[in-house]
C-alpha cells in the first residue's frame, strides 16, 4: 500500500467507499433531490402495491410494510447501541415489552390504570423506557462486552417472567384492545384499526424520520464521536478524557427509548399485548437485522430490518425455516463480511487517517474499520 | 402515588416473603439443590473449559446440551419405552439401560461440540477475528442448533419417559433423600473429579493449562493448539451430555428444542459465580446456585425462582466479577 495516499483503506470496503463518497460529495440541494421524491415513494408503497413487492395474496401487503417500518425502527434504535457504541445488547426484546406495556396499560379497558390518549402514551412509553434504560445500565456497564450480552440476556428474560408473575400484568391472557391514535373515516369506523395497515404504515414511518434526523444529529455531536472512541478502544477513549460510562449510559437510554417507542407503536396495531412476543428468539431477530445490514450504519441497519422483516412474508415457503435461514446467515456473513452487507459508516476514523497523512507523509497505521472488522495478527483467542 | 401502590397489590399474593417456609423446607431444598446444582455445574465446567482456553462465551453450549438430552430421550424410546407409566426394571437392567443412555448423550453432546468448533468457531480463529463476532457466530451457531431440533420435533414437548421412580433411601434432619438424587449427585461428582484429574494430572491437559495460560508460548513449546482446543470442547461436551441425561431423568417434562436457553443461561450463571475459567469453581457456583434458587423460591414463590438466579447473576458480577474463587483457568495451581 505504500504509494497509495488514499484515505480509505485498501481493497474491500471500496465500492461502498466511492458511492458514499459520491453521495457526499453532493450539495445538500442535490442531495435533496434525491431524497425527497425518494421519501414520497416510500410513503406510497402500500397504495402501489407493486407487483413482484407485494406479499399478497399471502400476507396484507400495508400490514407487511408496517411491519419492515416497525422492525427498521427497532433496529435503529439498537443500532445506537450496538453499532454506534459497541455494546453487545441481547436484551433488547426487554425495552420494546416495556414499551408495549406501557402502552397497554394506560390504553386498554383491560388495565385498572388511569386512561390517557394513545398519542399521550408514546412519549410515556418513551420516558419509562428510559428509565429502564438507566436501571439496567447503571449496574452493567461497568461489565466487560461478553459479560454485558449475558446480563441483558437475562434482562430481556426477566421482563417477559415479571410479566408472567405480576398479576396487574395478566399474563397469558394479556390485555384487549390497546388503544390508537384519533380520526375516524367516512364510514364512521376508526382511521387506525387492526385491518387496514396504511395509516400505521405512514406513521411508523414518520417516527423513523424523526428518530433517523434524532440520531443522526446526535452521531454527528460530541456524544456521536464519543461512542466511536468507546466502541473503538474504551480504555483509550477513557485516558484522552471520554467519560465512557456516562456516555455508554446515554447510548443504552437512547436505543432503550427508541425500543420502547417501537413496542407501544406495535401495542397499538396489533391491538393486543400479552407475555408470548417478547421471547430471546425475538431479542436475537432484532440483533440480526442490525448486524446483517452492518451495524454502525443506518442505512445498513434498515436494509437489515427489511431483509429480516420481509423475506419471510414475501416469499411464506421459507417463513417456517426463517430462524434457521437467519442463524445461519449470521455465522456465513461473520465469516466472509463481518461489517455487514453495508458497513459501517467512518467518517470519524478517515478524519483521523488523514490527520496522520499530513502529518507524516504516509497512510495510516490506524487500524480496525469497526469492532467488527479483523485485524490482521491480533487473534481473539490469544 | 397511591394508584401505583393498589396497582401493584392487585391480585393480592403474587410475591410472598415467607421466612417460615424457608425454616421448614431449608433441608429439602438444600438437598434438591445439591442435586439440581450438580447438573448446573457439569454444564459449567464446558463454559469455564471453552472460556479459560478462548476467552469465548459458547453460546451455543446450551443447545450442545439440548441435543444430549434429545439423544438421550431416543435412546430410551430405541430400548422400547415409551411415555406413560414407570417400568418395573431390575437393578442390574436399569444400570445398564442408563449406562448405555449416558453414554449415547456424551457422544452426542460431545460430537456436537467438536461440530460446532470445527464449523463456526475455527474459521473465524484462521481469520483473527475480533471477540465480537465471535459472540455473534456463537449466537448463530445456537440458533441454528436450536432450530434443527424445531425442524426435525416441531415445537411440542416430548413426553417424558421414566427408567425409574423417585425412592426414599434415607432422611437428614426429616428431609427425604431419594434413590434419584443420590444417584445424580454421586455420579456428577465422579465425573467432574475424572474432568479434574485429567486437566490437572495428564500431559494433554498440561497441555489444556498451558494454552489457557499463554497460547502462543504453549504453541512454541510444541503444544498443538488446534488440537487442545478440539479437547476443550468434546470435554465440556461429554460432561454436558451426562448432565443432559440426569436433566431427562429427572425433569417433570420431557424434552423441548427450547429447553436448553434456560438451563444454559444458569449454567453460565453457575460457571461466573465460582470464577469462570475455574474448574473448582464451576462445581462450587453450580451447587451454590442449585441451593439458592430452591430457597429463593421457598421465600418468594413458586414463579420467582429463574428470576432469583439472574438477580444472582448480576449481583455477582457487579460485586465480584471474578467470582467466588477467582477466574482463570492459566492460573490453576500446576
Amino acid at each position: 500500500m505504500n504509494a497509495h495516499h488514499t484515505a480509505s483503506p485498501p481493497a474491500k470496503v471500496s465500492g461502498m467507499q466511492t458511492m458514499r463518497d459520491k453521495w457526499n460529495s453532493l450539495s445538500r440541494v442535490q442531495q435533496w433531490a434525491v431524497l425527497i421524491p425518494l421519501v414520497v415513494l416510500i410513503y406510497l408503497l402500500p397504495v402501489l402495491n407493486p407487483p413482484l413487492l407485494t406479499t399478497e395474496p399471502n400476507y396484507n401487503f400495508p400490514i407487511a410494510m408496517f411491519d419492515v417500518a416497525r422492525y427498521a425502527l427497532i433496529a435503529i434504535g439498537l443500532n445506537v447501541v450496538v453499532g454506534q457504541a459497541g455494546l453487545l445488547d441481547l436484551g433488547y426484546v426487554g425495552f420494546f415489552a416495556v414499551g408495549a406495556y406501557v402502552a397497554a396499560l394506560f390504553t386498554s379497558p383491560d388495565s385498572m390504570l388511569h386512561k390517557l390518549p394513545y398519542l399521550a402514551v408514546l412519549p410515556l412509553a418513551v420516558v419509562v423506557t428510559m428509565f429502564f434504560g438507566v436501571i439496567l445500565g447503571a449496574p452493567t456497564l461497568r461489565l466487560r462486552g461478553d459479560y454485558l450480552a449475558i446480563v441483558t440476556l437475562g434482562f430481556g428474560e426477566m421482563v417477559r417472567l415479571l410479566a408472567d408473575q405480576v398479576p396487574a400484568l395478566r399474563g397469558n391472557s394479556g390485555f384487549q384492545t390497546v388503544g390508537h391514535p384519533p380520526g375516524t373515516r367516512a364510514d364512521g369506523t376508526a382511521l387506525f384499526n387492526q385491518t387496514d395497515g396504511k395509516p400505521w404504515y405512514w406513521l411508523a414511518v414518520t417516527l423513523v424520520i424523526g428518530v433517523l434526523l434524532l440520531v443522526g444529529n446526535l452521531e454527528r455531536s460530541r456524544v456521536g464521536r464519543a461512542w466511536v472512541a468507546i466502541r473503538e478502544d474504551e480504555a483509550v477513549a477513557e485516558i484522552m478524557g471520554v467519560p465512557t460510562f456516562k456516555y455508554k449510559i446515554w447510548a443504552f437510554v437512547i436505543g432503550a427509548a427508541i425500543g420502547g417507542l417501537s413496542g407501544a407503536l406495535y401495542a397499538g396495531q396489533i391491538g393486543f399485548v400479552n407475555n408470548q412476543k417478547f421471547d430471546v428468539t425475538t431479542s436475537v431477530l432484532f440483533l440480526a437485522a442490525v448486524v446483517l445490514g452492518g451495524s454502525g450504519n443506518k442505512v445498513g441497519v434498515m436494509l437489515g430490518a427489511f431483509v429480516i422483516a420481509y423475506l419471510p412474508l414475501r416469499f411464506s415457503g421459507i417463513a417456517e425455516y426463517k430462524y434457521l435461514i437467519f442463524g445461519l446467515a449470521l455465522i456465513v456473513l461473520m465469516l466472509f463480511r463481518p461489517q455487514g452487507l453495508l458497513g459501517a459508516r467512518q467518517r470519524l476514523l478517515a478524519k483521523g487517517r488523514e490527520a496522520y497523512q499530513r502529518l507524516l507523509g504516509r497512510p495510516e497505521q490506524i487500524s480496525s474499520d469497526s469492532s467488527l472488522v479483523a485485524e490482521p495478527g491480533k487473534e481473539a483467542g490469544a | 402515588m397511591n394508584h401505583v401502590v393498589t396497582f401493584l397489590a392487585d391480585g393480592s399474593d403474587w410475591i410472598n416473603f415467607d421466612v417460615g417456609a424457608l425454616r421448614d423446607q431449608f433441608w429439602n431444598d438444600t438437598i434438591e439443590g445439591l442435586s439440581q446444582g450438580s447438573i448446573y455445574a457439569l454444564v459449567a465446567l464446558g463454559y469455564t473449559l471453552v472460556y479459560g482456553v478462548l476467552r469465548l462465551i459458547n453460546f451455543a453450549h446450551s443447545e450442545v446440551f439440548i441435543f444430549g438430552v434429545f439423544g438421550a430421550y431416543f435412546t430410551f424410546f430405541g430400548l422400547g419405552f415409551r411415555p406413560g407409566p414407570t417400568p418395573e426394571l431390575g437393578a442390574g437392567e436399569l444400570i445398564l439401560y442408563l449406562a448405555l443412555a449416558l453414554i449415547v448423550a456424551m457422544l452426542v453432546s460431545g460430537a456436537t461440540a467438536v461440530v460446532v468448533e470445527r464449523v463456526a468457531y475455527r474459521p473465524l480463529r484462521r481469520r483473527g477475528a475480533p471477540p465480537l463476532v465471535f459472540l455473534i457466530t456463537a449466537i448463530g451457531a445456537s440458533f441454528v442448533l436450536q432450530q434443527i431440533l424445531f425442524i426435525w420435533r416441531g415445537g411440542n414437548q416430548e413426553r417424558a419417559i421414566r427408567l425409574m421412580r423417585p425412592q426414599e433411601v434415607f432422611t437428614i434432619f426429616g428431609a427425604s433423600v431419594t434413590n434419584l438424587q443420590i444417584i445424580i449427585v454421586l455420579a456428577s461428582i465422579v465425573l467432574m473429579l475424572i474432568a479434574n484429574t485429567f486437566i490437572n494430572r495428564t500431559r494433554l491437559g498440561r497441555g489444556v493449562r498451558a494454552v489457557a495460560q499463554d497460547p502462543d508460548t504453549a504453541t512454541l513449546m510444541g503444544v498443538n493448539k488446534e488440537r487442545v482446543i478440539m479437547l476443550t470442547f468434546l470435554i465440556g461436551g461429554l460432561l454436558a451430555g451426562a448432565a443432559a441425561l440426569f436433566y431427562l431423568m429427572k425433569a417433570p417434562t420431557g424434552a423441548s428444542y427450547q429447553g436448553g436457553f434456560l438451563l444454559g443461561i444458569k449454567a453460565f450463571t453457575a460457571a461466573v459465580l465460582g470464577g469462570i475459567g475455574n474448574l473448582r469453581g464451576a462445581l462450587l457456583g453450580g451447587l451454590i446456585l442449585g441451593i439458592v434458587e430452591n430457597y429463593g423460591q421457598s421465600v418468594f414463590g413458586g414463579g420467582w425462582r429463574d428470576i432469583v438466579a439472574f438477580v444472582l447473576l448480576v449481583v455477582v458480577l457487579m460485586f465480584r466479577p471474578t467470582g467466588i474463587l477467582g477466574e482463570s483457568l492459566g492460573k490453576a495451581r500446576v
